[in-house]
């Protein structure tokens, strides 16, 4: 079964009467253990899918499928309960809560899925040991790289042993060494777990490290180019 | 989300603005420490009043002209003192109707002076109220038929007086004319300067020349037994009526007036502590504000709770226990001064304030449900935000 399936959907927005078209018609499948790019030019729709896929959304016509379910009957409980199940989010701009250490900043999810306080614990300190930052638990962002508040948002992202990874341009506010160390995690949690992993970005070299690249533009996909199998 | 951990992310976030939280707290605190101390203020006046009308003695009834009620000016008396014979004889008991006529005046002494309440009496008046001396004599029989100019100090009286003298024997001089003292009244305390200890008598034949009047204001009768008290009194109305046709007389008796000045105080009590109760309103508003601030302020980490599995409840219930705990606490801390206050209060003036375990209980309950009720609307909009959107704000 396909992690999440997208058949003919669109999404507008009403904007004082008028109507923005963000998507017009995308149809795409994200399979187990997939490692998909999303490329395209600023507005073209990449953020407005990802918050689909993400079920963060509902699309206005169409069909999707996520983890078997449709997307569009849920209700707005069953909808964050299934987000909290399947999905995990990176965010370009991190998100993390400012005040809180990266320890519980990483058991976020877990909270919404009633885990105890002390598994919670555990589990967090699990998922930040897998993005090698196992010692910086008790650290708060701000006294944190971007780098590492991004692994910190990726442990996140993990802590819940979501099916699917979807990351809006998580290299967008890092720099190159950075950003391949985001990456190397990102394709590592791919392999090793079987997690599929969906990002947006502007960067050629990041996208084609996936497997499949996405081209959106104007709201359509306009072109899927399957990678090479590495040798 | 499990309730242990709701409790302690509102903490957090009450802890993280410090200084917000208690700013917006004063409101509530305030109005909690209010009530508390206003109810009990009144029910301290209440219950040193109630002493004070009980001290009278059960069995009093009180014959005044016109219709009396607590609050309004006296009607005129055309009471006479010979009327008191013509009640004795209707009771059919020799001297059991007291005389009454008060007045106030600057007593003299020397270069001492004192402002008190000097009542005309007859000579039964220690019987009927229960007034036992200290020293010396009341008023006599012969003092009232031949107007003597004799004057009996309750205890307030002779020590502002004659602080450091016996005052039997003295000179005491009212209007420019002297009065012999015969005797002292034994303390009865009270407080509020209402207290018996602060009057004096005279023979009401001396007083009627010396306040230039020729009635009285009242009489007083002490029943057999409290049951008596008004068959009693109508009897004496019913042959007062009959004498001075017309005209209206009224007994009063102590329960009517425990039970008129109870309402009244308990009626004040009431305000007082509505009044209160609006600056608790006042606090509410201060606090649905802030909470509205503190959801726009924290909207991306709404967006990121929801983004992360938080359900609308989840996040509505967060807000509200943070404005509830907001409340609560300024409710604890408000009744923690009030209790506070109103302990000083007793200490240090007359007045006796009473805490009352139902105001405690009841600012604690309002202080909560002022949070529920200012809190729900910010945390409703808090719970409704748009994770997409509340993720794109800066
Ligand atoms: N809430 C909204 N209301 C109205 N229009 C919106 C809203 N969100 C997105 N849009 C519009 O939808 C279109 C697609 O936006 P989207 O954010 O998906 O673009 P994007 O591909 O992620 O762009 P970028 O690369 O700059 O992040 C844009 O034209 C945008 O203005
Ligand atoms: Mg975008």
């Amino acid at each position: 079964m396909a992690e999440i399936e997208a058949v003919d959907v669109t999404r507008s927005y009403r904007m004082d009467g008028v109507s923005v078209d963000a998507l017009r018609g995308v149809s795409l499948t994200i399979e187990e253990g997939d490692y998909a790019a999303i490329i395209g030019p600023s507005g073209s729709g990449k953020s407005t899918l990802m918050h689909l896929l993400g079920c963060l959304d509902r699309p206005t016509t169409g069909t999707l499928l996520v983890g078997g379910r449709d997307v569009g009957t849920l209700d707005d409980s069953e909808l964050a309960e299934l987000r909290n199940q399947t999905i995990g989010f990176v965010f370009q701009s991190f998100q993390l809560l400012a005040r809180t250490t990266a320890l519980d900043n990483v058991a976020l999810p877990l909270v919404y899925r009633g885990v105890r306080r002390a598994e919670r614990r555990k589990r967090a300190a699990e998922a930040l040991d897998a993005v090698n930052l196992g010692h910086r638990v008790g650290h708060k962002p701000t006294q944190m790289s971007g780098g590492e508040q991004q692994r910190v948002a990726i442990a996140r992202a993990l802590v819940g042993e979501p099916s699917v990874l979807l990351a809006d341009e998580p290299t967008g506010n890092l720099d190159t060494v950075n950003g391949d160390e985001v990456m190397g995690i990102l394709e590592r949690l791919n392999k090793e777990r079987g997690v599929a992993v969906v990002l947006v970005t502007h960067e050629a070299d990041i996208a084609a490290r996936a497997r499949r690249i996405i081209r959106v533009r104007d709201g359509l996909i306009e072109a899927v180019a399957e990678a090479p199998e590495p040798s | 989300m499990r309730v242990t951990e709701s409790f302690r992310v509102a903490f957090d976030a009450l802890r993280a603005n410090r200084l917000r939280s208690l700013l917006t707290m004063l409101g509530v605190v305030i109005g909690v420490a209010a009530v508390v101390v206003l109810v009990a203020i009144g029910g301290g006046a209440k219950q040193l009043v109630t002493s004070e009308v009980e001290g009278l003695g059960s069995n009093i009834v009180f014959v005044v002209p016109g219709k009396f009620q607590i609050g309004t000016t006296p009607a005129v008396s055309r009471l006479q003192l010979s009327d008191a014979d013509y009640l004795n004889r209707v009771l059919g008991r020799p001297d059991a109707v007291a005389v009454d006529l008060t007045s106030a005046e600057d007593l003299r002494a020397g270069t001492n002076t004192y402002y008190a309440s000097v009542q005309g009496t007859t000579s039964n008046v220690v019987d009927v109220f229960d007034r036992p001396l200290a020293e010396g004599r009341y008023v006599s029989k012969a003092d009232i038929a031949t107007a003597r100019r004799v004057i009996v100090l309750g205890p307030d009286a002779a020590a502002a007086l004659f602080p450091n003298t016996d005052p039997i024997g003295r000179q005491v001089s009212m209007s420019g004319v002297e009065f012999r003292v015969i005797g002292l009244f034994q303390a009865k305390g009270g407080a509020f300067g209402v207290s018996p200890d602060t009057e004096v008598h005279i023979p009401v034949t001396a007083a009627q020349r010396l306040f230039g009047m020729d009635n009285i204001s009242g009489f007083a009768v002490k029943a057999d037994t409290p049951g008596d008290v008004d068959a009693v009194g109508a009897k004496l109305v019913d042959a007062l009526k009959q004498k001075y046709q017309g005209d209206e007389f009224t007994a009063v008796s102590q329960t009517e007036i425990l039970g008129t000045i109870g309402k009244i105080l308990s009626m004040l009590t009431l305000v007082l502590a509505a009044i209160a109760g609006i600056s608790l309103l006042v606090g509410g508003v201060g606090v649905s504000n802030i909470m509205l601030v503190s959801v726009r302020e924290r909207t991306k980490e709404i967006g990121l709770r929801k983004a992360l599995g938080a359900r609308q409840r989840d996040v509505l219930s967060q807000f509200l226990l943070e404005a509830v705990m907001l409340t609560s606490i300024g409710g604890v801390i408000g009744i923690g001064l009030g209790i506070g206050a109103s302990v000083t209060l007793s200490a240090f003036t007359p007045l006796p304030a009473v805490l009352a375990w139902w105001s405690i209980v009841l600012a604690f309950g309002v202080s909560v449900a002022v949070g529920v009720f200012f809190g729900v609307m910010p945390a409703r909009r808090a719970g409704r935000l748009d994770p997409v959107v509340a993720l794109r704000t800066e």
